[in-house]
């Protein structure tokens, strides 16, 4: 048997928001599903999400789910988790809160939290619009693992996410490698093209949040500059190769405001793009209180 | 832990026998000499090796010099397969099977890297063999032919008889891995085209940690284990002479009470089986429905997971198994029933129960009692409900940025 914590099996064994929620027509709120995984992979999960629409609150939330018993854990502890919160609120939801809100996992079932933090997403963009399959034809989104159907683009997000560093904790966490293994090389290249590209800039953040939290805080003049930096070294190349950019526009303390250009002007993903590709990458390197606003 | 669960899980593991337990005691106690010593305190030790190998014989239908005692159906199968090669250094190529024990199958891999060509034959989807595969795959070349008796999982046997005559007209070994056939199928080795054949003591209620080999007198065999003289050299090491003696003794009463237990254990398998399928919807055996050992069953519940079966059982005090105990910790789903070709409904939600001699009517009635809960339970939850239900396949990829 699993070393599965007492909270796994308290919610595997008394789940109460497993179930569906049907779209009955509400004025004022829309019900959104977000499904990830598949039969053959041998985990699936399926997220409704009933959405106040002008406040984009999550009423409620029910999952159904196909799995062991830590996969039913973390569906339940999701939905314990983003019950309340707004979209923007909930996608800021990572797997390794799943993880921690069940008191850990063991590592060969990360996967589970991963499921549910991606079940989330597909729920939100599903609401937002956002087709599923944007960036299927990227380079990025290269089929890795035939076996579990694994993208180099999660590979590449959950090693960032979560800091791994081996071929075996990318199986734990996504399952790619956990079957033939013969995807086994190409993630150890990956891992190490990650660590390559994150080599620069951590040590940049590392420098910064050194003089941060040591002797003197950004000046700034200093946080523009880097605002910038990251801006125009992180976030606009990937942002243009989508057809789009991002300039910005102003700085009041910790309300960053930029405005989004060309296909990121008028896509539907616009606010997702600000939060996750924006936000998240400046609360990174600059500080964790910075807040984007698009005008 | 609990103690006093449902035990079904016997082809894991099983519990040693009151019996045995009193027979190896004084082994680990009194009479610690080492049988190999000329004194007499040693000697006293070596008659009761001596008496294990009759009464494992006996249980094979072998002559007692055509034991050799191993430390459990691993060592056999590795022992076995390169004591054949090793015999015939100019043939090159294995035959196995895809539902193999990793014991073999992990062996096979290995060898394969090191310029062997090894043939796995497939099974249908009944877990039986194609004899005319087999025979097609027969060359001058083949130095060995090792092959289950039955399998763990599904608790399939093969037609072993039927397959050594055909290796044999073909001039090669034969080894059987009778793992979990020993002490369910009576075996008689003096009418046998089996050359070599490993089993293992925890399978027959004797502790872990010892097993047997036997080798068909004649056939040359070259030991794994080299070192002192023991067991006339072909397996070097003091003997295990508790493990030993337990073994004999499990054999013993294996042989005692083989006809009357597997009889009794037919009847309540075939009862939970048949009444599990006839209660729950959406259910199938899996594996052939005749030749199969008397005390297994593997059960496929369609769309949900067999390890939140497991959990839910074991609320109940049920052990089964979700595939083999061996490759538990895996993420994808047993390879024997993937060599079977069963869907992915069925594969995932794989549950095994395997039972004893010990196994009770009031165990299988509380099993039949809670078992369809569970699974309505689970697929309550399950966003699976039917056979189109393939739909979130394609949609496995989720989104990147
Ligand atoms: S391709 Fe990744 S495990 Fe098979």
């Amino acid at each position: 048997m699993w070393d599965y914590t007492d909270k796994v099996l308290e919610l595997f064994y008394n789940p109460k928001y497993q179930g569906v929620i049907e779209d009955k027509g509400e004025a004022g709120v829309k019900v959104a599903v977000g499904e990830v995984g598949s039969i053959a992979c041998g985990d699936a999960l399926r997220l409704h999400l009933k959405v106040e629409e002008d406040t984009e609150k999550i009423l409620d939330a029910r999952f159904q789910t196909f799995g062991c018993t830590s996969a039913i854990a973390s569906s339940e502890a999701l939905v314990e988790l983003i019950k309340g919160k707004t979209l923007d609120e909930a996608l800021r939801v990572t797997n390794k809160e799943i993880a921690n809100y069940l008191g850990g996992l063991p590592e060969a079932k990360m996967h589970c939290s991963v499921m549910g933090q991606e079940a989330l997403e597909a729920a939100i963009y599903n609401y937002r619009g956002i087709p599923l399959d944007v960036h299927k034809d990227d380079d990025e989104g290269a089929l890795v693992c035939t076996c579990f159907g694994i993208s180099d683009a999660k590979i590449r997000r959950v090693i960032v996410e979560n800091n791994l560093t081996t071929a075996e904790e990318v199986t734990n966490y996504v399952k790619a490698g956990g079957g033939c293994g013969s995807c086994l090389a190409t993630i150890d290249d990956i891992i190490a093209s990650v660590q390559k590209e994150s080599a620069t800039p951590v040590s940049t953040s590392a420098n910064h949040s050194n003089e941060r939290s040591s002797v003197k805080p950004l000046t700034p003049v200093q946080k523009i500059a880097l605002i910038q930096k990251v801006l125009d070294e992180e976030v606009r190349p990937v942002l243009i190769a989508d057809g789009g950019d991002v300039e910005l526009f102003d700085v009041e303390g910790d309300r960053i405001k930029v405005v989004l250009q060309g296909a990121c002007g008028s896509c539907s993903s616009s606010t997702a793009t600000l939060k996750i590709a924006i936000e998240s990458r400046l609360r990174d390197r600059v500080s964790k209180d910075l807040v984007v606003e698009a005008v | 832990m609990q103690k006093n669960c449902i035990y079904l899980d016997n082809n894991a593991t099983t519990k040693v026998d009151p019996e045995v337990v009193e027979a190896m005691l004084p082994y680990l106690t009194d009479y610690y000499g080492n049988p190999s010593s000329m004194h007499s305190f040693g000697g006293q030790v070596k008659k009761a090796v001596n008496q294990a190998q009759e009464q494992v014989a006996a249980l094979l239908g072998a002559d007692e010099s055509e034991i050799i005692f191993t430390s459990g159906g691993t060592e056999g199968d590795n022992a076995a397969i390169r004591a054949a090669l090793l015999a015939q250094p100019d043939k090159r190529h294995i035959i196995t099977t895809q539902v193999e024990h990793p014991a073999v199958l992990s062996l096979c891999k290995q060898l394969e890297k090191q310029g062997y060509s090894i043939t796995y034959l497939s099974v249908n989807h009944e877990g039986q063999l194609d004899l005319n595969e087999l025979e097609a795959s027969l060359t001058g070349n083949t130095a060995l032919v090792t092959i289950m008796y039955a399998n763990n999982e599904t608790g399939v046997v093969f037609p072993i008889e039927q397959i050594g005559v055909r290796v044999k007209e073909h001039g090669a070994l034969f080894h059987v891995d009778a793992v979990q056939a020993v002490g369910k199928i009576p075996m008689n080795m003096k009418t046998s085209t089996i050359d070599m054949l490993t089993m293992s003591g925890h399978k027959i209620h004797a502790p872990k940690g010892i097993g047997a080999l036997y080798v068909r007198r004649g056939v040359r065999f070259r030991p794994m284990l080299i070192g002192g003289g023991q067991q006339r050299g072909r397996r070097a090491g003091t003997e295990n002479v508790p493990g030993v003696v337990a073994l004999g003794k499990a054999a013993e009463l294996e042989l005692l009470h083989l006809e009357e237990a597997t009889a009794r254990e037919r009847k309540l398998r075939d009862r939970l089986e048949q009444t599990i399928i006839a209660t729950i919807p959406d259910c199938q055996v899996n594996g052939h429905s005749t030749q199969r050992l008397p005390n297994t069953t593997n059960i496929g519940f369609k769309y949900i997971e067999g390890e939140a079966i497991l959990y839910l059982l074991n609320q109940y005090g049920i052990c089964a198994s979700s595939g083999s105990a061996c490759s538990s910790g895996s993420l994808e789903p047993s390879h024997v029933l993937r060599a079977m070709g069963l869907p992915y409904t069925i594969l995932h939600g794989s549950i095994r129960f395997s039972l004893c001699r010990y196994t009770t009517d009031a165990e299988i009635d509380t099993v039949l009692a809670v078992m369809p809960g569970i699974v309505e339970r689970l697929r309550a939850l399950s966003p699976f409900k039917n056979d189109e239900a393939s739909w979130l396949q394609e949609r496995s990829m989720v989104i990147s940025h």
